[in-house]
This record gives structure tokens, C-alpha cells and sequence, in this order.
């Protein structure tokens, strides 16, 4: 059964908390991991690994670069759990 | 051109006996003992259960995300270095000639075997991407020079336990030889773990004498049964005289000179007759236009092991001769226990203090002194070092047969 959007991004921001200490609640569906959130490629890496493992999605390296904003990952994360 | 003369400025510490500087110092003076039973679970699984954790955890002094991706000696660098840095006064320095020396022992081992952990339990996918900048020696000197953003140049010379002093000896020269005008130096160690302990202990370099944590690390005393791991590190700010004086920075000591050699003998054990150890005090001694009548103070190597102790400290006795009657020797690592890689670094901020302070710090836990040692030994409370213009010298051996002698002096 596919995730909720809502459970994903609640999830996430948890992960983008945890491992790159930007407060929950400045994160949203239009923002950018690089740009808004600074993340930088290795924290990205750590965020991919926590979400994988959380949400029980394969999330390929290729695919990665493709995840601009929370809402990309959001997306990919929900499509890929269906 | 007359030489470029180098000065300390700045001071930082994080030891088993405090998390600054002043903390760490007052705890010295006062005889106590960093050293203490640990509480970690594979503590069980090992034979030696005794180390000298720092007295602040570096969670107390650090952001969690911060922490978490530097390895714990990163850590300390950074805790130390904050601290050095605002003790100089925070310089207002042109970048290009601002650098970063700071070594370590043994690197990010605690990193290396939490992530080879990992691999084994979870798979190469779940291996942390910040492994690599973690686990790699020259990691805690990086992180402070990006900090400090040093364009002058970062390095980390390895030399085990000799590693702290031989960066302050090349922070040294880098100011010397015109590469610099402030060098960050120094050196940390974090690697109590059960895997390097284990390792030390299956060399029977370890003090076994568990029940007693606070008297084990007993450096010159006749039971003396091995070194005791201690972690931290010490950092100081070295910065060129005239710059230091045109900004109105307080000067704490003149670090004066150095002395290197190697004994060329054993892979770990000192050789016995100390020549390397003579050489390289006559070394720093004379790089420093110093004679032995100068010298008043020494911070030794002596780890507490039964061998390195005496070979020490006749070498001592023979490179200053009659003169060592008016040294007056302190073996802090009785205090501190062994900061190896950080050991010859956090022993010169105890040198500069000393010197500053004119007050040598104590030996403790010598119950009977080893009748072979005839050098002058500080024990239980601090000596008054006596007024006028002093020198102290520093000593770092490092397994390798690496023999590092800094030279201090009063400006």
C-alpha cells in the first residue's frame, strides 16, 4: 500500500533533523536540499540511506540528483512505495 | 637577515582533568588524577578496563550536528582550538598567512572500527558517506584549519606518540622560514577504544592495576607497570614575535628551538643507552642558543613503563650533566595518563604555564622512587621555578624510535 504524502514529509523532516540539524518546521515541500536547506552531497547521502531504510524504498543513485526539493523526494518516495 | 623568533600566544586543552585550559592546569597543580574506571560496555571484554576520558565530553562544548560528523579527535581539535584561538585574542591575521598543524597518533580509529561495525552488521550501503573525512589523520588538523580558514597550509606529521611535538616543531619552522606569521598547533588523541587498548595491552604496554585507577599511571615509582591511555589533546597559537608585539597580544613563553633524531634501534622499545635522547636535547638546545645552565624545568616523556622511565631518564642525567641538579623534572602524564599523539602537545601547554606561572607541576603516585633514576623529580606538589630569564625543555619519543625536544624559554 502506498505511503501518505503527509507521513512521508512528517518522516522526512525528521531525517533532514537528525542528520543535518535544520529545524523541522522550516522544512517544506518547495524547498531545496541544496539551495534553501544546505545540505550538502554527503549529508544528501546520509538523508537517502534514512529514508530508504524508513520508508522501505530502493531510492537509485541515479534517481538522486533528480530530488531538488522535499517535494521531489516526497513524490519519488510515495510512487516507489505504491 | 636575523632569524624570525617565535612566540606562544594563545592556549587550548581538553585533558582527562578539565576541558579548558585553566580547569585542566589547576587540577595538575593540585595532584589530582584524570584516570578512572570506564563504564563503557566492551570495557568488559578487554583486560586493561582503565583510561583517562576527558573530564568535559565534547557534547557539552559541541552542537550534536556538529558532533556527528567528526570523529571524536576532530572533536577535540576543534574544542581546543576554539579555545586557544579567543585566548590570542581572536588575531586579526591575513589569511594567506595564517596555518594549521595539528597531529595525531593514530587518526580516526574510533570512527574506523564503528563503521567497519557497520559494514559487517548492515552492509556497505548503511557506511557513513563522512567516514573518509573522519577517519583520516589529518582530519582534526583540517577541521580547524577550515574553521580558521588557513590558507597558509594545514599539516599533520605521524610520528606516534612524538606526533604532538613534532607538530609543534614544524609549526615552528613554518613561522621561521617565512611561511606564516600564526601557526594553530598542536595534538589530540581519541582512541580509547577496545581495539587499540586491546592492542597495547597484547604489547604488555598497559598498566594492569585496575583496582586503583587513580594511582596506576606511576611514573619513576619502583611498581610502575606500564601506561595508562589517556585522550584530549592541547593546542597552542605560535605566532611570530613582531607580529605578536605590533598587535599587543600577550606573550606567554618564546618557543626557542627543537631537536629531532631517531634512534634507528627497535620498533618500539627506547634504546637503551638514550644516544637519540642525548643528540636531540643537545639539538634543541643549541637551536635555541641555550646551555644546559638555562634549563630549570622538563616535562618528561615518561609514560610509566618500566623500561622507557629509567632509559629516559638516563639520558636525561648524561645529556645534562651536572647542570640536571637544578632541573626540576615533572612526569604529568601521572596526572593525564598517555594523550599519545596529543601527549607532546597538551605537555607543552603545561610547559608554557609553567613557565608563565613559574611553578612546576607535580609527579604523582610515586610511592618508592626507582633507585636507578638520579634526575630531580617533582613529586606530589609544584616547585616555585626560580625568577629571572628560564628555559624548560619538553621530550616526546614516539614508538618508531622518533625522538622529538622542544626548548621553551621566558620573553
Amino acid at each position: 500500500m502506498a505511503l501518505s504524502p503527509a507521513d512521508v514529509l512528517a518522516g522526512l523532516k525528521e531525517i533532514v533533523e537528525e542528520v543535518a540539524g535544520i529545524p523541522a518546521a522550516t522544512i517544506e515541500l518547495d524547498k531545496s536540499f541544496t539551495d534553501d536547506l544546505d545540505v550538502d552531497s554527503l549529508s544528501m547521502v546520509e538523508v537517502v540511506v534514512a529514508a530508504e531504510e524508513r520508508f522501505g524504498v530502493k531510492i537509485p543513485d541515479d534517481q538522486v540528483s533528480e530530488l531538488a526539493t522535499v517535494g521531489d523526494a516526497v513524490n519519488f518516495i510515495v510512487k516507489a512505495s505504491a | 637577515m636575523s632569524r624570525r623568533r617565535v612566540v606562544v600566544t594563545g592556549l587550548g586543552a581538553t585533558t582527562p582533568l578539565g576541558g579548558d585550559v585553566a580547569s585542566s592546569w589547576s587540577a595538575l597543580l593540585a595532584g589530582r588524577s584524570g584516570v578512572r574506571t570506564l563504564t563503557d560496555e566492551w570495557a568488559s571484554t578487554i583486560p586493561v578496563t582503565i583510561a583517562g576520558r576527558v573530564e568535559v565530553e565534547p557534547s557539552e562544548a559541541m552542537e550534536r550536528v556538529e558532533m556527528r560528523r567528526l570523529d571524536r579527535s576532530e572533536q577535540f581539535a576543534l574544542i581546543a582550538a576554539r579555545e586557544a584561538w579567543k585566548d590570542a585574542g581572536s588575531p586579526d591575521v591575513d589569511l594567506e598567512r595564517l596555518g594549521v598543524v595539528i597531529a595525531s597518533g593514530i587518526g580516526g580509529v574510533t570512527t574506523l572500527l564503528d563503521q567497519y561495525d557497520i559494514l559487517k552488521n548492515k552492509g556497505a550501503r548503511f557506511v557513513s558517506p563522512h567516514t573518509v573525512p573522519m577517519l583520516m589523520p589529518n582530519g582534526p588538523a583540517a577541521n580547524v584549519g577550515l574553521e580558521l580558514k588557513a590558507k597558509a597550509g594545514v599539516h599533520t606529521p605521524v610520528s606516534a606518540c612524538a606526533s604532538g611535538a613534532e607538530a609543534i616543531g614544524y609549526a615552528m619552522e613554518m613561522i621561521r622560514f617565512d611561511r606564516a606569521d600564526i601557526i594553530v598547533t598542536g595534538g589530540v588523541e581519541a582512541a580509547v577504544h577496545a581495539l587499540p587498548m586491546a592492542a597495547f595491552a597484547a604489547m604488555k604496554a598497559l598498566s594492569t592495576r585496575k583496582d586503583d585507577p587513580k594511582r596506576a599511571s606511576r611514573p619513576y615509582d619502583v611498581d610502575r607497570d606500564g601506561f595508562v591511555l589517556g585522550e584530549g589533546g592541547g593546542i597552542l597559537v605560535l605566532e611570530e614575535y613582531e607580529h605578536a608585539k605590533a598587535r599587543g597580544a600577550t606573550i606567554y613563553a618564546e618557543i626557542a628551538g627543537q631537536g629531532l633524531t631517531s634512534d634507528g634501534y627497535h620498533i618500539a622499545a627506547p634504546d637503551p643507552d638514550g644516544s637519540g635522547v642525548q643528540r636531540a636535547i643537545a639539538f634543541a638546545l643549541r637551536d635555541a642558543g641555550l646551555t644546559t645552565r638555562d634549563i630549570v624545568h622538563l616535562n618528561a616523556h615518561a609514560t610509566s613503563t618500566p623500561v622507557g622511565d629509567v632509559a629516559e631518564a638516563n639520558a636525561l642525567r648524561l645529556a645534562l650533566g651536572a647542570d640536571a641538579d637544578h632541573v626540576a623534572v615533572s612526569a604529568t602524564k601521572s596526572s593525564t595518563g598517555h594523550l599519545l599523539g596529543g601527549a607532546g602537545a597538551i605537555e607543552s601547554v603545561f610547559i608554557v604555564k609553567a613557565l608563565q606561572e613559574r611553578l612546576a607541576p607535580p609527579t604523582i603516585n610515586i610511592e618508592n622512587i626507582d633507585p636507578a633514576v638520579t634526575i630531580d623529580v617533582v613529586r606530589d606538589k609544584p616547585r616555585a621555578l626560580p625568577a629571572g630569564d628560564i628555559a624548560a625543555l619538553n621530550d616526546s619519543f614516539g614508538f618508531g624510535g622518533h625522538n622529538v625536544v622542544l626548548a621553551f624559554r621566558t620573553l
